[in-house]
């Protein structure tokens, strides 16, 4: 399992391997929002737990097809499911090189990108905690959305609506919390949703998406 | 097996399509007669409500397609669930003709929940926790039926549908919480009051019970009548492919 | 014949107007699915036992 994890950040990082175009998105996102909402940086504090949010949220829907597809078209991903691997170990490796490889630069991107867009200074601590608790949930949602995509062509824009949908408690309840600890107030309920939903869809999405998998590669 | 007489007969697709043909129009009839009295009765012959005028009368359109906007979703799932375990493609085929369905009742949900709120809250959209619910629901169907149409091959459609539609459906659940959490600090009260929960007066209630009724049947039939299309739809594939074979 | 619906009348009578428009589409769009899906096997059937 380890192998398997080492050789998919390797393939992640060279050259070609869509390594920091989430990164770069991100940041793009982050300076577009003033330009749409003009720049008041009331409005703009207001905002900016949410836009950040919505921005690593977005940036890492664009590296979801990523996940599986490569793997599948030259074979290799019928090789893992022969393999003495469970699928459900490979498709959570696969999450987590993607968590890795996306959603942690994210997490630790977001501050620096806070400060462009007036983020309270109690916020940059709930904004970077409600990431890190919440970015692993995206991915291993994604890897489902994925795997049911992994065999169409031009997959891209129907993983985008079946993901996004699935992403709306994690998004609720991530972003309430960093706006919730921008203003100071209690964080509790929305810390515990987050961190509930981020370990139930890690222990349990697995089998989902393993079986999916399977399934599409009949 | 035994043979004694069970409903899964009716999984066999030649059974299906008899007792369906048959059941069918009674079931059609029956739905309309009801939405027509159900309407008519309520829309014509109940008093306005003090607090909201004649808007109230939007409940008799309101409340039952939220109901079945629910439980069409409901159904594909328990559909859903049979096909996985049993592989009875008629199983499959009814939960793909029901979505459809299911996103008329959410539309018509959605568009008499936000027109009743109108009045109220002076603008034609409010993020209010039940439309909210319903928007993302009507999300959920639009996927379920895109994932449908994008997969050629009907089995590995039916698998990867059944299995979004389960995961799907506790997402749905857990984004009701989200949602009703989200905004429940902001407005308080805000959400449409007036429904079955309530203690609806008797004079609203029973034409509101009949026009329930009546959309119930209409969705049993509208699903009929599809998964009878889709039945047909799939004989025709096989026909075309095994023709491109010879 | 109509009633007074006072100054809803314009929500009220949307709201029925959109419904019923929605749901007569659903119906009639079911409705014509379902012939012509028909008509085609039909005609499927009819060539393989012309051919056949």
């Amino acid at each position: 399992m380890i192998a398997l994890l080492i050789r998919d950040l390797r393939l992640a990082v060279r050259a070609g391997g869509g390594f920091g175009l989430g990164l770069a998105f991100f940041l793009i996102v982050c300076v577009l929002v003033p330009f749409s909402v003009g720049p008041q940086s009331q409005l703009l504090s207001t905002i900016a737990p949410g836009i950040l949010w919505l921005g690593a949220l977005l940036a890492c829907l664009l590296s979801l097809d990523r996940i599986f597809a490569l793997d599948y078209e030259d074979g290799s991903l019928d090789l893992l499911a022969t393999a003495p691997l469970p699928m459900e170990g490979v498709v959570s490796i696969k999450a987590l090189t993607h968590w890795l490889t996306t959603g942690l630069p994210l997490v630790v991107a977001a501050p620096v990108l806070g400060v462009l867009l007036s983020l309270p200074n109690d916020g940059f601590y709930w904004l970077f905690v409600s990431l890190l608790l919440g970015t692993p949930a995206l991915s291993v949602i994604g890897t489902f959305g994925s795997a049911l995509t992994v065999g169409l062509k031009r997959g891209g824009l129907l993983l985008s609506l079946l993901v996004l949908p699935l992403y709306v408690p994690t998004l609720i309840f991530g972003s309430e919390l960093a706006r919730r600890g921008a203003m100071g107030m209690d964080t509790q309920t929305p810390l515990l949703m987050l961190s509930g939903i981020t370990f139930a869809t890690i222990a349990l999405l697995p089998f989902a998406s393993s079986a999916v998998i399977r399934i599409n590669l009949r | 097996m035994s043979e004694r007489r069970s409903l899964w007969e009716y999984a066999n697709p030649r059974k299906f399509m008899g007792l369906s043909g048959a059941v069918l129009p009674w079931i059609a009839i029956a739905g309309g007669v009801l939405l027509a009295v159900g309407l008519i009765w309520g829309f014509f012959f109940t008093p306005d409500d003090y607090r909201q005028g004649a808007t109230v009368k939007i409940i008799y359109l309101h409340v039952p397609s939220a109901l079945m906007a629910i439980n069409a979703w409901f159904m594909m799932l328990v559909a859903s669930l049979i096909w996985l375990i049993r592989r009875h493609h008629v199983s499959a085929l009814a939960a793909r003709a029901a979505a459809p369905v299911g996103v008329a009742m959410t539309i018509i949900a959605l568009v008499t929940g936000a027109i009743w709120g109108q009045p109220m809250w002076g603008t034609w959209w409010v993020w209010d926790p039940r439309l909210t619910s319903f928007l993302i629901l009507f999300l959920f169907y639009l996927g379920y039926i895109a994932l449908w149409s994008a997969v050629e091959n009907d089995d590995t459609a039916a698998d990867l549908t059944s299995v979004l539609c389960i995961v799907g459906s506790v997402f749905a659940m857990l984004s009701r919480y989200a949602v009703n959490f989200w905004n429940q600090g902001l407005h308080q009260g805000a959400s449409l009051s007036l429904d079955k929960e309530e203690n609806v007066a008797d004079i609203f209630y029973h034409p509101l019970l009949v026009s329930i009724g009546g959309f119930v049947l209409i969705f049993v039939a509208l699903v009929l009548l599809r998964t009878r299309t889709e039945i047909r739809a799939r004989q025709l594939r096989a026909y075309m492919a095994r023709e491109r074979m010879q | 014949m109509m009633i007074d619906l006072g100054k809803y009348a314009v929500p009220v009578l949307s709201a029925y107007g959109a419904s019923i428009a929605i749901l007569t589409l659903l119906i009639w769009q079911s409705l014509s699915r379902s012939a012509k899906v028909k008509r085609d096997l039909q005609e499927y059937e009819r060539k393989q036992r012309s051919d056949g």
